[in-house]
């Protein structure tokens, strides 16, 4: 069982997530609609994780994102997980490239997502163990953002999609398990995409933090 | 730039019958944009001459000499400025000779009626005047003063006639025709004089040297004795001809001024109508966009969230019932007399009842981007188009490198060519490749889609281009469809994007 926090201004989405966290056996200690609230009530519950939307108000830009960071910055031990109604790669770029230095789990994903609830609810449990969770969709944007000159090219498309799932989080074996193959070719491409990346082949979810802000990077410039 | 029109015009040429010549297309749209008021070609030109109107506020000799104080009279613009100083204090002495004349001969020869079309004359001579005005100001100024009158093709000399008599325009170029030009031309007479006594006065020791031993008076009374005490006097001349210089240049100054302001168009004259029009056009356009996002902002808040809503509450419900029927709950109470497994079967509705609530949502989004996309507000032109060419069916490879954001306007306009040539690209053209490519420069967003489909697309059946042109125009920027049968088809899209 998780304390959660949630931050989401749309009172039925509001109602619809606690009912939903509440079946998965969790326990939400607040559920609330602005960036201050959230804060306040991270303060005094300390929960284990932190459920919040992009777009709050009162400007309905991305005041939920700021206080997800301005969250993780003064408790860096805090897995946040991230909402947003459309893909927007700078949100990610901003979460990650804040994120790149601390061992917290973080999640991005799309609202859409939340329907799938078994799905959703594993996403959750795998942010607040401390792993990275970003939405394919996303992903697959900053994957197709790097243009040709780009060392991303340097890739096979086979690399490419390993790295691909490798950024979604998910482990050597269960990538192996997708694309049907063995989990030591798995292993061999990563060895490869590092190389042809430049990055130190670190393990778990820092090697996704890794690539994702390397992509991030690429993508900011 | 320029390569690329060269190339829009040489494809366009090679295009087929159907696709016409693209560019003529939009721009007659552009025509019909800004001419519902007066004809065609007048409210084109009235346009283009008010945009050059606001642009040149400054005047380009003043420009030129603060830039270089002291070296403007040594440089070619002071020579233009003495051009055309001089040649207009010619003209008008010539002018005011001529009207003077023609006055004296009307009033002389009004009472018995012959003078009246004389006086007619010297009523209209403001108009030749004005004109010669403006042509020859375009010595000094990179911009021609634009023509006020309204142009009447076609039309008969006595309308002809009347319409001038009617227009205000005319009586300013009357005005200054008679009441400014000549001080001016007077003025401008004694600098040109001014400035050859200066240049005798330079090459006083020649003269005095070729002179003598005749006596040479510069001051009356005073003989110069020899070249060398005329050595003070050259000086004199080269501070009158360098002087001279900068009062030639504040002289032509006034000129320039007092011409925009008495023989250009005023806002009140027909080209005044169409800017009048064109702003309204843009403060319609802006109504409209605010409008689109209130809707964007409604539909976001309102119908999509009830949708996530319920395909989280559907969700939730498959989610119990899959539990349910996993743990074998249906084999002991779900199923009824006839072995119908009732929890099975409901997960099957809610689970189609799921899709369709997705199904649903992604209309709305679908609908939703179509009035003005979230993530264009919140992140502007290249967010929004990466996350459009996601969706595409076809790979797009996006290159844009914009310098943050970019005015309301033309962010939104720009993203719309991009949506309306990818769908163009995905419904007609069977390409398998769409490139997208952006860059700012010189103050302007050119922005180019390239499918490599089968080309041949008309531009004049799309109602969404015809939709876009005129968005465009609005902005003062191009838009250019090439489609040469066999392809490729190219969108050009150019908006001055500096405010």
């Amino acid at each position: 069982m998780l304390r959660i926090v949630i931050a989401e201004d749309a009172v039925l989405l509001r109602a619809g997530l606690v009912e939903l966290l509440t079946r998965g056996g969790h326990l939400v200690t607040a559920a609330v609609g602005d960036a201050e609230a959230l804060a306040a009530a991270v303060d005094a519950d300390r929960p284990d994780i932190v459920v919040t939307d992009v777009r709050m108000p009162p400007g309905f830009r991305d005041e939920g994102l700021r206080a997800a960071l301005d969250l993780r910055s003064r408790h860096a031990d805090l897995p946040v997980l991230v909402l947003s109604q459309y893909v927007a790669t700078p949100y990610a770029t901003r979460l990650l490239g804040a994120a790149g230095a601390q061992r917290a789990g973080l999640g991005y994903l799309l609202k859409d997502r939340v329907g799938e609830v078994s799905e959703f609810l594993d996403a959750l449990r795998r942010v607040a163990a401390g792993e990275t969770v970003i939405d394919p969709d996303v992903v697959r944007v900053l994957l197709r953002q790097q243009s040709a000159d780009r060392p991303i090219a340097r890739l096979t498309p086979r690399e490419r999609e390993v790295l691909g799932l490798m950024a979604e989080g998910l482990n050597n074996q269960t990538v192996g398990a997708r694309l049907n193959i063995t989990e030591a070719s798995v292993v061999k491409h990563c060895g490869n995409i590092f190389m042809k990346l430049d990055l130190d082949p670190v393990e778990g979810n820092r090697r996704v933090l890794a690539v994702l802000a390397h992509l991030a990077d690429l993508q900011g410039e | 730039m320029g390569t690329g029109r060269a190339t829009a015009e040489n494809t366009g040429a090679g295009a087929t019958g159907a696709v016409g010549a693209p560019s003529s297309f939009l721009s007659a749209t552009t025509a019909v944009v800004v001419g519902a008021a007066v004809g065609d070609s007048e409210a084109v030109r009235a346009a283009g001459a008010v945009g050059a109107g606001d642009r040149s506020s400054e005047v380009a000799v003043l420009a030129a000499l603060r830039a270089r104080p002291l070296r403007f009279p040594f440089t070619r613009d002071s020579l233009r400025c003495w051009a055309y100083l001089s040649g207009g204090a010619v003209l008008g002495l010539v002018t005011a000779v001529l009207l003077l004349a023609l006055t004296a001969l009307g009033l002389g020869l009004s009472v018995v009626g012959v003078g009246l079309p004389l006086l007619l004359a010297v009523a209209l001579s403001g108009l030749p005047a004005g004109a010669l005005e403006r042509s020859l100001l375009r010595l000094v100024e990179p911009e021609q003063v634009p023509d006020p009158h309204r142009a009447l093709p076609g039309a008969g000399r006595p309308a002809r006639l009347r319409t001038r008599l009617r227009e205000r325009a005319t009586w300013r170029e009357l005005a200054h025709t008679l009441l400014v030009a000549p001080p001016l031309a007077a003025a401008g007479l004694g600098l040109t004089a001014l400035l050859l006594f200066s240049a005798t006065l330079v090459v006083s020791p020649v003269v005095v040297q070729a002179l003598a031993p005749e006596t040479v008076m510069l001051i009356p009374g005073h003989a110069v004795p020899g070249p060398l005490h005329a050595l003070p006097f050259t000086a004199a001349g080269l501070a009158g001809l360098y002087l001279g210089g900068h009062a030639g240049a504040l002289l032509t100054t006034a000129h320039v001024r007092l011409a925009r302001l008495l023989l250009g168009p005023r806002e009140e004259d027909s080209g005044g109508t169409v800017l009048e029009l064109t702003r309204s056009r843009a403060r319609l356009a802006d109504a409209f966009e605010a409008e689109r996002r209130r809707i964007e902002r409604d539909l976001h808040d309102g119908a999509q969230q009830q949708l996530v809503a319920l395909s989280m509450t559907l969700g939730l419900a498959a989610h119990e019932l899959r539990g349910h029927v996993d743990s074998g709950g249906g084999d002991a109470d779900g199923a009824d007399a006839d072995g119908v497994d009732r929890p099975a079967g409901a997960l099957v509705l809610v689970d189609r009842a799921r899709g369709e609530a997705r199904q649903a949502l992604e209309q709305l989004r679908a609908l939703v981007r179509g009035i003005h996309p979230q993530v264009l507000t919140d992140h502007g032109l290249a967010a929004a188009v990466a996350e459009v060419a996601l969706r595409h069916p076809v790979p797009v490879e996006v290159d844009l490198d914009l310098p943050g954001r970019l005015p309301g306007p033309v962010e939104t306009t720009a993203y719309f060519t991009v949506t309306e040539a990818l769908t163009n690209a995905a419904k007609h053209s069977g390409a398998t490749a769409v490139t997208v490519h952006g860059r700012v420069a010189d103050g302007r967003l050119v922005l180019q889609v390239t499918d490599d489909g089968c080309g041949g697309a008309d531009p004049a059946a799309g109602a969404g281009l015809q939709g876009l042109a005129d968005r465009v125009a609005i902005l003062r920027g191009r838009l250019m469809v090439t489609s040469p049968t066999g392809g490729p088809t190219r969108l050009r899209l150019e908006v001055p994007c500096s405010g």
